[in-house]
């Protein structure tokens, strides 16, 4: 038996039964909106803990509406250089699992509508202990987890504890994943489908337009879960092109790089939210 | 004492587990090529034409087989164990990497890949699969670590007169796990045509299977061999471990016999409770990471930690999968050398055998130093000596040079 076929380890979870959560919320009166949203993507510490929290806590005003909070790891695999130096930065300066999810639960006392989802790779997920992480998790006001190296492979190591614990598994497709292979990505999805828009890592080469939007397409013929599409947009006109087609578009490099080129933490406070601004104009004036 | 293993149980399974330890821990851009790479893998293991090849090569290019040698000289100088030395350093480039290329690249072949690319450490990973691709005109890149590619400069020269491109890899401490780390990263962005020859028993499956299988001949042979010297089977078997192919290529082919005992050496550095080692066995705890669930060097928080070993080869925060089973299963005993045992190790080797082995394989000849003596002569002692070692003149004369009144090499 092939492995594609294998399913052994796979058993489908019913996912449809649980209550509408804040990310269903989220998608739900953006629909009604008809704007895409806007996922933004900081790695939690970076730079410091101090002006991460700063960062964090602006986003909504600025216009974000989903967030996307980094996990950092010594060893990002699918991260290009720009999100390695933010991990490495926010190790080097002390975060930790524990004060990342200490972040989101300082966060929800102010905020309790805007999703977030935590990014990250499982070991250090696994480290913490699953059970221990997820019950933490889900009491901090984790919305969703993106873990790069859990494909649905493994689904019975995160992804099902998880919606066991109310927390969506974040399932990203890719332009390898072809159409034998997306029953399977698709099967225990949850939250919302991440479209990976360019084979590489994060705050690599731009996507080419027409390939993007066809593939969105052919991604919704197969899941009702809004689709996000990521990697490789920087500005706010990508973002535009790509959010009158998908329902979420995610920046993520574009924004650590403006940690990284910061000269002080006001100035990091500044230029993130100021390019959140720009993009949270582009994406709410893409479909008029 | 030993447990034995039954290997007709074919793990890894299906997913690729080995017990709890292995599997697919990859990006999703890559999982439709691994479970290709697996699909074409399981047809050529199968397939006898690839199987001729794999033969073909491994006797007239590589030069295999390699000798079982019985080390006169050790054995009287040690006094115990009679040791016998497999010698894998008199293979094409000087070390076993060379069996596991070999195969690989075929692999490469079969599917139409038309790129190579790879990472290491000791740079002789680097060289055999620089050779390869020289031999079967494929462009090769392989990533190296900048701490590696310092101290050892006669392998970055020797992939670069093979044709391969040298990508320095600045990243964290510049050493192994690094230049996998960016091997991945370019893989995963030229998925389609590129083929990534892993150069140890880890990574996602089925790499650990696939490489272990194709280092078996050394096992083989050396059952072969002994069974034709002495008319048994050897007694013990010692291997240097960092990823542990070597060692598996070994251990392999004798873990359904429960009287031969084996010992795996993992680098101690400058001590297993010193916090600078690669003893991942020893001293680290299951993680996942390069796209398997092992043991590891981390600390609480499961970020990575660095590893340290006066050899490059086994400057690595992990161990294959395999490794972290047998392990478990306690089929396999695994121990440490430190950097100084090592660096002894390596020189009764020279003065006592005329033979200059790898700083990785003198760690497997420092476990010998320990053992040897306390065991009788009847004791067959097998040590896989894995690799020659020339590429580490500059790192031994930095240690030693002042003995020898020599500078600079």
């Amino acid at each position: 038996m092939s492995a594609n076929q294998d399913n052994a380890m796979n058993a489908t979870v019913s996912q449809t039964m649980h209550n509408p959560t804040r990310l269903d919320h989220c998608f739900s009166t953006l629909k009604q909106q008809n704007r895409p949203a806007l996922i933004s993507y900081l790695t939690a510490g970076d730079p410091d803990a101090d002006t991460s929290r700063r960062l964090l806590h602006g986003l909504p005003a600025a216009g974000v509406d989903i967030i996307e909070l980094g996990m950092p790891f010594s060893d990002p695999m699918a991260d290009g250089p720009a999100i390695q130096k933010a991990a490495q930065r926010a190790l080097n300066n002390g975060q930790t699992q524990a004060k990342t999810l200490d972040m989101v639960r300082t966060f929800r006392e102010q905020d309790s509508t805007t999703p977030i989802v935590l990014m990250g790779y499982y070991n250090p997920i696994y480290r913490y202990g699953v059970e221990r992480f997820l019950t933490d998790a889900a009491r901090a006001g984790v919305d969703g987890l993106i873990v790069v190296d859990l494909p649905p492979e493994h689904d019975e190591e995160l992804c099902q504890p998880a919606f066991r614990h109310g927390i969506d598994f974040i399932r990203l497709a890719t332009p390898t994943t072809d159409a034998k292979r997306l029953p399977r990505v698709l099967a225990n999805a949850s939250g919302f489908i991440y479209y990976v828009s360019v084979a590489g890592v994060t705050g690599g080469s731009a996507p080419t337009p027409e390939r993007l939007e066809a593939s969105v397409s052919r991604l919704r013929e197969d899941t009702e879960l809004p689709i996000a599409v990521g990697f490789g947009i920087r500005t706010a006109e990508q973002a535009a092109t790509i959010g009158r087609y998908s329902d979420a578009v995610v920046v993520g490099s574009a924004l650590v790089d403006c940690i990284e080129h910061a000269t002080t933490p006001d100035d990091a406070v500044e230029r993130v939210h100021g390019l959140v601004s720009e993009l949270a104009e582009s994406v709410r004036a893409c479909r008029s | 004492m030993n447990q034995p293993v039954d290997i007709s149980q074919s793990l890894p399974d299906a997913n690729g587990l080995f017990g709890n330890f292995g599997g697919r821990f990859v990006a999703e851009t890559l999982m439709p090529l691994i479970l290709e790479l697996q699909d074409e893998y399981t047809a050529a293991k199968n397939d006898p034409e690839f199987q001729r090849q794999l033969a073909y090569f491994q006797g007239d290019y590589v030069g295999r087989p390699s000798p079982l040698y019985f080390a006169e000289r050790l054995t009287e100088h040690f006094g115990g164990a009679s040791i016998y030395l497999k010698r894998e350093e008199l293979n094409h480039t000087g070390a076993h990497k060379i069996n596991n290329c070999i195969g690989q690249v075929l692999l490469a072949k079969q599917m139409g890949k038309k790129r190579i690319i790879a990472e290491t450490g000791a740079g002789m990973h680097g060289v055999a699969t620089a050779t390869v691709a020289a031999r079967f005109g494929l462009p090769c890149v392989i990533y190296m670590g900048t701490t590696d590619i310092e101290r050892q400069q006669t392998n970055v020269f020797r992939m670069k007169l093979l044709g391969a491109e040298i990508v320095p890899v600045t990243s964290g401490t510049g050493t192994l796990k690094d230049a996998m780390n960016e091997a991945l990263r370019d893989w995963v962005t030229n998925v389609d045509d590129t083929f990534y020859i892993i150069g140890t028993v880890a990574g996602p499956h089925p790499y650990p299977a696939m490489v272990r299988d194709f280092q078996a001949v050394i096992g083989h042979e050396t059952r072969t061999q002994m069974l034709e010297k002495k008319g048994r089977l050897p007694d013990s078997l010692i291997a240097c471990v960092g990823g542990g192919s070597n060692a598996i290529g070994l251990f392999y082919p004798f873990l359904n016999d429960p009287d031969v005992h084996m010992v795996g050496v993992e680098a101690g550095g400058k001590g297993v409770n010193s916090g600078l080692h690669a003893a991942s066995l020893n001293g680290g705890t299951p993680g996942v990471l390069h796209g398997n669930r092992t043991y590891l060097l981390q600390d609480e928080d499961g970020q990575i930690t660095d590893a340290h070993s006066i050899s490059a080869g086994l400057d690595y925060p992990g161990i294959g999968p395999e490794h972290a089973w047998l392990h478990e299963q306690k089929r396999v005993e695994y121990v440490s050398a430190t950097d100084d045992e090592a660096l002894e190790a390596f020189q009764i080797c020279c003065r006592k055998e005329g033979i200059i082995p790898a700083l990785e394989t003198a760690h497997a000849l420092a476990e010998v130093a320990k053992r040897a003596p306390q065991l009788p002569r009847e004791h067959l002692m097998v040590i896989n000596l894995s690799g020659r070692g020339d590429k580490d003149m500059t790192s031994v004369a930095h240690h030693l040079g002042d003995k020898f009144g020599v500078k600079n090499v």
